[in-house]
């Protein structure tokens, strides 16, 4: 019964934040789909936010969780805006595949 | 009881952003992006933060998943072919990943003074929440409708039809 009321350590939010955000970024180096490379930025955008969260309430400081109500506006202005982008990309290139969208490549 | 609903939701959103790598259908990546999003709005409840909790389901898990879906759907999006990508992301990108998990690992796991989370301690209202940022913060705060009517003019003008678009002949193999 001593298990169920024992209290969580901090680092471990910290610890799963951080899996999260190198999650995201293995995602972005090994997907090949242009919109799952956008969501795993998303990913490592949430997993930034854990750790605000976190940070917020070992501080007791209501401004970190501000700052996350902040990073999620920008975030949505980036998910409206980037998938514009790839709206357009798909129309001009017809295809998501990231290799094939290779204009800008030496 | 809080580290009991800690690792079952630290489990659902690991599972998630690992189904997220293996899935092969853009599709089968944003339902689990929707896992991860929603495990975290529950992370945040039990980190005190209501009004996160309730602003990630309806903006992350709502908004932006839907947005996401919804272009999956529009350009049809099919099953990736896996290749092997760049060299400089396999020689370079994926140890550097690997280094970065094991110092912040480290980092985390040595440090003193943190703190440790329990179910007993209250929550941020969202009064307090508002308090702030809209007496201290008000500013950035109406700067960032500025910043998101911006984003909906530009994503109209990007998406529009018409606006530098490719050739004919291009434009009928897109359909």
């Amino acid at each position: 019964m001593n298990f169920l009321h024992q209290d969580v350590p901090l680092a471990w939010y910290l610890l799963l934040s951080a899996a999260l955000f190198s999650l995201g970024v293995i995602g972005f180096l090994i997907k090949r789909n242009l919109i799952t490379v956008f969501m795993s930025i998303e990913l490592m955008l949430n997993a930034v936010n854990l750790s605000f969260v976190t940070f917020a309430h070992q501080w007791h400081a209501v401004k970190g969780q501000i700052f996350v109500f902040f990073v999620m506006m920008v975030a949505a202005a980036e998910a409206a805006v980037g998938l514009a982008i790839i709206i357009a990309v798909f129309r001009a290139r017809a295809t998501l595949a990231v290799d094939r969208i290779d204009l800008m490549k030496l | 009881m809080h580290l009991i609903l800690f690792f079952i939701f630290a489990g659902f959103c690991l599972a998630g952003a690992i189904n997220l790598l293996l899935q092969s259908h853009p599709i089968n990546s944003a339902l689990s992006l929707i896992v991860v999003m929603s495990s975290l709005a529950v992370l945040y409840l039990l980190l005190g933060a209501e009004f996160l909790a309730a602003a990630q389901v309806i903006v992350y898990a709502g908004a932006i998943m839907v947005l996401f879906i919804f272009v999956v759907m529009l350009l049809n999006a099919g099953r990736e072919d896996r290749t092997l990508g760049s060299r400089a992301a396999s020689v370079l990108g994926l140890p550097a990943v690997v280094a970065l998990l094991a110092v912040l690992a480290t980092l985390f796991l040595r440090a003193q003074g943190l703190g440790s989370a329990s179910i007993s301690q209250g929550l941020t209202t969202t009064e307090e929440l508002s308090k702030v940022l809209f007496h201290e913060l008000l500013l950035p705060f109406e700067v960032t409708s500025v910043l998101i009517l911006i984003a909906i003019l530009g994503a109209v003008a990007l998406a529009r039809a018409g606006n530098g678009s490719p050739p004919p002949g291009e434009r009928t193999a897109a359909k």
